[in-house]
């Protein structure tokens, strides 16, 4: 499975909502002396214009899929592009598929899982989202986009750092927690990021599917005040006194679950099923570890909407916890039907 | 369909694999044609190798990057690149430079008219050059997926999301759209002139009859379709995308509507291409694994051209006199028949 991955050809989703700074950090990782060739597929010509690498235009062509996936939809401009592309194999080393400013990722996700001939040539390596620390708090009101981009996000890049004053950044780190506590955060000014910090990250690969824990090690243990009330404004904050914000957003959240006790494949694999085919609307992202009952082996799996993909990874250690951890990022997730449909497939 | 599959080193199989001209162009090859006495096997990127009936290989540089598609009716090979550029190639060997994209944007398709008359398209604009006449284009509500001139008239058909649209360029206001939900990508006009078919990107072929735009669908592919080809006089469509060869019923008035198609030479792998003879009831086709079969319509008899352990044929095709196979996997290992 590794060696498989690895000869395939990593792909780089660059998102973040329109001035956030996608051109800027596409320049650096282009003119950064890495010795890589990367093709580019981006929906602006003109922008960005280094020599040695393969620039391609694309236009953001989604349609959905006839294949009963409701929410299935693939970027049909990438399909091709990818065949293209394929026919000059060994003359890149990656490819960065930059999306506009106001694209929905998962199209371009779903091309990877969905496409054969793709899959066969491709792999997708990370979405990285590339924010602006002045104004993302506003766009997160006002553009469904943003919130999207932020909840898809496998590494978030908070850029223009230098324009808001530390209370500020604290303010837009937390409302991006309240989102996504899961994805890498680096803080930036211009997008100076290291570039093994945003391009090979594997964030897709069963393999490396350890980053479950949230992100910022000052994670709340203690679980989040999930009164599902109505608020007459966007987010409620609470001040755990510590200095750090948590929100809740009150559309967009992440669910994580976790349990030391063992799981029964012949319920969970269904019930797991079920539920992206009758949430998967709702649900942006999902990753698991699992510890089946009777079972020697760690089981991963990770989805974008509807589609999952799971495999067992490799023996649990000796001395290694055998628990199960599942995160769902998504939009008005029914929280208390997951939790007890997951209650349900545990071992008693 | 038979229950047993051939194991190719069986002695079951009448072999002529001992006959096979062997040619090795060391490039990766995406297309074969024949360009007068010679195959013109075309590259990944920037190269068409011409190999003679001797085996003796001529590479001519057409683009200077990838070679995106082509078109071939024997005396010339159209193709577009990712440099923009739509260049032809004789038999002799000559390139000419037919049109250039002002933003050098990649040349997704190419079609050919028996009259000399050529298609390009790029992005969502498909044009057409026939003659001394200017240029003259059509844009369709999404990126082309894919050009073919039909066989009677100045008509061409132009794929892309949601259906096909059939344009006579010489004709204001004559583009006609045929709807189907979906991505549509190769197509190709029934020999007759009476129906459209097109290769979807899910795996399943799409018709259409003409006469009234009546749907046909062709589903049940485990894998998308990317090769097809007309069986002499038309009477059926041969199609890689399973395994199994197969070849839906185009002979009578309603093409393969509540038909079932045949499905010959079964193998333990995928038909990645296929070439129908242009005379004979026979068709060439080549496997994922590296397998070459001959196979009679028929009766779905086989010979066997190349064994398998290779990667995939990624080319096909015979002469117009139906001499000469050529075939090459998609490394460039290939060969040359002689019937």
């Amino acid at each position: 499975m590794s060696e498989a991955t690895s000869s395939k050809i990593p792909v780089t989703v660059l998102t973040g909502y329109l001035g956030a700074g996608k051109t800027t950090l596409l320049n650096r990782i282009l003119s950064e002396n890495h010795g890589k060739k990367y093709a580019v597929i981006v929906n602006e010509f003109g922008e960005i214009g280094i020599d040695n690498d393969l620039i391609i235009g694309a236009d953001e062509e989604v349609f959905e899929m006839n294949n009963g996936c409701i929410c299935c939809t693939v970027r049909g401009d990438l399909v091709r592009i990818m065949d293209g592309l394929m026919k000059r194999k060994g003359k890149f080393d990656a490819i960065i598929v930059e999306t506009t400013g106001l694209a929905d990722p998962a199209p371009v996700a779903q091309t990877f899982f969905v496409d054969e001939d793709v899959q066969k040539n491709a792999r997708l390596d990370a979405v990285v989202t590339v924010a602006d620390a002045k104004w993302l708090s506003d766009r997160l009101k006002d553009a469904p986009e943003a919130k999207n981009q932020i909840a898809f996000a496998d590494v978030i890049v908070l850029n223009k750092t230098d324009l808001v004053s530390k209370g500020e950044l604290a303010e837009v780190e937390a409302r991006i927690r309240g989102i996504n506590p899961y994805a890498k955060l680096h803080r930036t000014e211009r997008c100076s990021v290291a570039l093994a910090d945003v391009l090979d990250r594997g964030a897709f690969d069963l393999d490396r599917i350890l980053d479950i824990e949230p992100d910022f090690l000052e994670a709340d243990d203690h679980d989040h005040d999930h009164d599902h009330h109505h608020h007459g404004h966007d987010h409620h904050h609470h001040d755990h006194g510590h200095g750090l914000k948590h929100y809740h957003d009150e559309d967009m959240q992440s669910l994580s679950l976790k349990t030391d006790k063992p799981l029964d494949p012949n319920v969970f694999m269904p019930w797991l099923q079920n539920l992206v085919q009758v949430e998967g609307g709702k649900i942006l992202r999902s990753k698991g570890i699992l510890a089946f009952h009777d079972d020697d082996d760690r089981y991963v799996f990770q989805g974008v909407h509807m589609m999952l993909e799971g495999n067992h990874q490799r023996k649990w250690k000796e001395g290694e916890p055998r628990e199960s951890r599942l995160v769902f990022i998504g939009r008005e997730l029914p929280e208390e039907a997951i939790r007890k449909g997951f209650e349900s497939c545990i071992v008693s | 369909m038979k229950e047993f599959t051939p194991a190719p080193d069986s002695a079951s199989i009448v072999s002529v694999t001992d006959r096979v001209k062997p040619v090795t162009l060391g490039m990766a090859v995406t297309s074969v044609h024949f360009l007068g006495p010679r195959a013109a096997f075309v590259g990944g990127e920037e190269n068409v190798a011409f190999v003679d009936a001797k085996g003796e290989i001529t590479t001519v540089a057409v683009h200077s990057g990838g070679i995106l598609s082509t078109a071939c009716d024997g005396k010339r090979l159209v193709m577009g690149g990712d440099d923009g550029k739509v260049v032809s190639l004789d038999a002799k060997g000559e390139v000419t430079l037919l049109a250039t994209d002002p933003k050098r944007r990649w040349i997704d398709a190419v079609a050919l008219h028996a009259d000399g008359a050529f298609a390009w398209s790029a992005g969502k604009i498909a044009t057409v050059k026939s003659g001394k006449t200017e240029e003259k284009s059509l844009e369709v509500p999404t990126t082309v997926g894919g050009l073919a001139f039909a066989p009677k008239g100045l008509r061409l058909a132009i794929t892309h999301y949601n259906g096909a649209t059939l344009w006579f360029p010489n004709m204001e206001g004559s583009a006609e759209f045929l709807p189907w939900a979906g991505s549509h990508h190769a197509v190709t006009f029934s020999p007759d002139n009476k129906f459209l078919v097109t290769a979807m990107h899910e795996p399943a072929l799409h018709g259409w009859r003409l006469a009234d735009n009546r749907h046909m669908r062709m589903t049940g592919y485990p894998g998308r379709v990317r090769s097809m080809s007309w069986s002499a006089g038309g009477k059926g469509l041969a199609t890689s995308g399973a395994d199994t060869v197969i070849i839906w019923p185009f002979g009578s008035k309603d093409g393969p509507m509540g038909k079932e198609p045949a499905m010959l030479a079964p193998l333990q792998a995928r038909v990645a291409a296929v070439a129908c003879h242009p005379k004979n009831d026979i068709l060439a086709c080549g496997y994922s694994d590296g397998t070459v079969l001959m196979v009679r319509l028929e009766d779905g008899a086989e010979i066997l051209v190349r064994r398998n352990g290779t990667p995939p044929v990624a080319a096909i095709a015979w002469n117009a006199k139906g001499t000469l196979l050529a075939f090459a996997d998609e490394n460039g290992d290939g060969g040359l028949l002689e019937l």
